[in-house]
């Protein structure tokens, strides 16, 4: 038999997790919690895994259809498991123009790795627009918002990861 | 120089607790809401921001009172109503409703009571951008704040009116800023725009009217309540109210976000010590991009524009979402123009062809210039397929179902027209005449 998707705390995390987000929403529009109800599930998993979808939908009372039509429509969502860390460095123009570009590079030769390629470790992936603009240069480390940055900053952060 | 006489809507950031209920409340705040609840009548809230000229602060500049004035009266039409807030900050180079959210979260959550009431709408959702993780986390705290304190629920602020307001992050789709995207994400979709008409005003949220608002616009109702409509119309231009918050990034010595008066210029916004305090010894001024990415670049000779929303129109661009990018004279406008072009290719929702076709076409011709491969037809293929989406000079209606076909069409017409000099220079020389170094003053990585 296959590994049950949660924990017993997971599955309590789950249920009144989803409870609490149906509450917000009218009776006859549970499909409406969708994108908060991916990430709950990806909160607890770290991605949103094929079981976690089904019973997303289940509780939804949508199609697992619907689950994955969002879940790839929206680039936060994982449909395949990331490496530990997702690293996400802005490149659009606001930040190029305070060095971004050279910052990407710099990440790909300390981490080894090149933008876009999912590891174990980390998943490097250049992204856009974080609303960093007059704090430039800027990336995310699993959300975590980290602006102003220079190679010592950067090497700072790299350095907390384990 | 016309100076910011009197800040509005950063007036109390920075003080201490201004972030809770507490030091909120230190300084008057919810009794504008308190007042309106006990004196004011909707329809007459609805006329005082009507009268405030406060315009959208979300990109389009559409007077606010109006729109709300398009949702139809409760005997016409009985379904419940929603406010929808835009906090799905995502336009490239803006960067101030999530400051909003940082420094004064209840500043928005009174003017959403106002709003609210004089809409007759007694739920609200605020749609954040998914990124926006210690913002969103301040609201949420606010949020609750203002529900354990008996400020939302079954009677606002003890008045008989329930009101419920909850917020719902995005996941990283640009498109979920565009209104009728948002309302599809909010309903558990993907952020694929609706065809208008229907206007939310009618048909919006869950097939109910809907008025979808930026976070600075509804931010700024406390204000307009406290000192006045006229106080609020009279600090603006002849028909925008109020102050605004720009961000301004790229070649300047101070980059950051700041709150100007509409009568400020472009170029005061540049170079004055209050805010940008102008480019680094040896560098001027290229390009500025004044209105986020989507707005068509100006160049050095037209920033004596004022930073208000009619001023842009005789200039094929608009004032959009206040984000300005400086570009400076060691910056390459191709490899410019290219970030901006791959940014709509990635962002496009792929619902209409010229859009889904059209974007990654541009960036990749780009590219292709960028790089030394490109031959002179490119730039007639660029611009055909340009104007295929939206054309130039820009009347406001592109070939597409949502504005974004516009913001990545204009802003490539607008580069080729202004710089066509520098994109002919990369193909006769068959590379970036910038070579290693296409960032300017501050683009080495340090």
């Amino acid at each position: 038999m296959s590994e049950p998707l949660f924990t017993p705390a997971e599955q309590k995390r789950f249920d009144d997790g989803i409870a609490q987000l149906l509450s917000h929403y009218p009776n006859d529009r549970k499909s409406a919690a969708m994108l908060p109800a991916l990430r709950l599930l990806q909160s607890i998993k770290t991605w949103c895994p094929p079981e976690g979808m089904k019973l997303v939908a289940e509780r939804l009372e949508t199609t697992v259809a619907h689950c994955y039509e969002v879940a790839t429509f929206y680039v936060m969502f994982h449909t395949e498991k990331p490496g530990k860390y997702v690293i996400d460095v802005c490149t659009n123009l606001s930040c190029a123009l305070r060095g971004a570009e050279g910052m990407l590079k710099y990440l790909e030769q300390k981490l080894n790795t090149h933008a876009g390629t999912n590891g174990e470790k980390v998943f490097l992936r250049e992204t856009e627009c974080l609303a960093s603009c007059g704090t430039a240069p800027c990336m995310q480390i699993n959300e975590d918002h980290h602006e102003n940055l220079t190679k010592e900053k950067v090497d700072r952060l790299l350095e907390t990861l384990t | 120089m016309s100076v910011l006489t009197e800040k509005v809507m950063t007036r109390d950031w920075g003080k201490p607790g201004q972030n809770t209920l507490k030091g909120y409340k230190e300084r008057g705040g919810y009794q504008q809401l308190k007042r309106v609840l006990d004196s004011m009548q909707p329809a007459q809230i609805t006329d005082e921001v009507k009268k405030s000229n406060l315009r959208g602060r979300g990109g389009a500049g559409f007077p606010t009172g109006l729109k709300w004035s398009f949702v139809p009266s409760l005997e016409k039409n009985t379904k419940p109503r929603y406010l929808a807030i835009n906090a799905d900050e995502s336009e490239p180079g803006t960067a101030k409703d999530r400051f909003i959210l940082e420094n004064d979260p209840h500043m928005l959550l009174e003017g959403i009571g106002i709003a609210c009431y004089a809409l007759g709408a007694h739920s609200c959702y605020i749609y954040a951008r998914g990124e926006f993780k210690y913002p969103s986390s301040v609201l949420d705290a606010a949020i609750a704040e203002a529900y354990a304190d008996g400020i939302f629920g079954k009677k606002l602020m003890g008045k008989d009116f329930e009101l419920n307001v909850v917020q719902v992050r995005g996941a990283g789709a640009y498109i979920c800023g565009e209104e009728t995207a948002l309302l599809e994400s909010l309903e558990g979709k993907k952020g694929w725009p609706r065809l208008k008409p229907p206007f939310p005003a009618v048909v919006g949220l869950f097939g109910c009217p809907t008025v979808v608002n930026n976070v600075e616009t509804i931010a700024a109702l406390p204000r307009i309540f406290e000192k006045g409509a006229d106080w609020f119309s009279k600090l603006g231009a002849a028909k925008s109210g109020g102050t605004r918050l720009v961000t301004l990034s790229g070649s300047v010595i101070r980059p950051g976000t700041y709150e100007v008066s509409m009568d400020t210029s472009m170029r005061e916004l540049i170079y004055d010590k209050e805010y940008g305090q102008g480019l680094p010894e040896g560098r001027n001024v290229k390009a500025v991009i004044p209105g986020g990415s989507s707005a068509p670049v100006l160049t050095p000779d037209e920033l004596d524009v004022k930073l208000e929303f009619d001023a842009f129109k005789p200039l094929n661009s608009m004032a959009g979402s206040g984000g300005v990018i400086v570009i400076d004279d060691a910056t390459c406008a191709v490899r410019s123009i290219w970030r901006v072009a791959r940014f709509y290719a990635e962002e496009s929702c792929g619902q209409c062809t010229p859009c889904r076709e059209g974007q990654p076409w541009m960036a990749r011709l780009i590219r292709k210039i960028e790089e030394g491969r490109g031959e002179m037809s490119d730039l007639d293929t660029l611009m055909n397929v340009a104007q295929a989406i939206a054309p130039w000079p820009p009347i406001g209606l592109g070939n597409t179902i949502c504005a974004l076909g516009d913001a990545g069409a204009l802003p490539v017409q607008s580069f080729v027209q202004k710089f066509r000099k520098e994109f002919e220079e990369h193909i006769t020389r068959k590379g970036c005449p910038y070579g290693e170094k296409p960032w300017g003053a501050y683009g080495e990585f340090q």
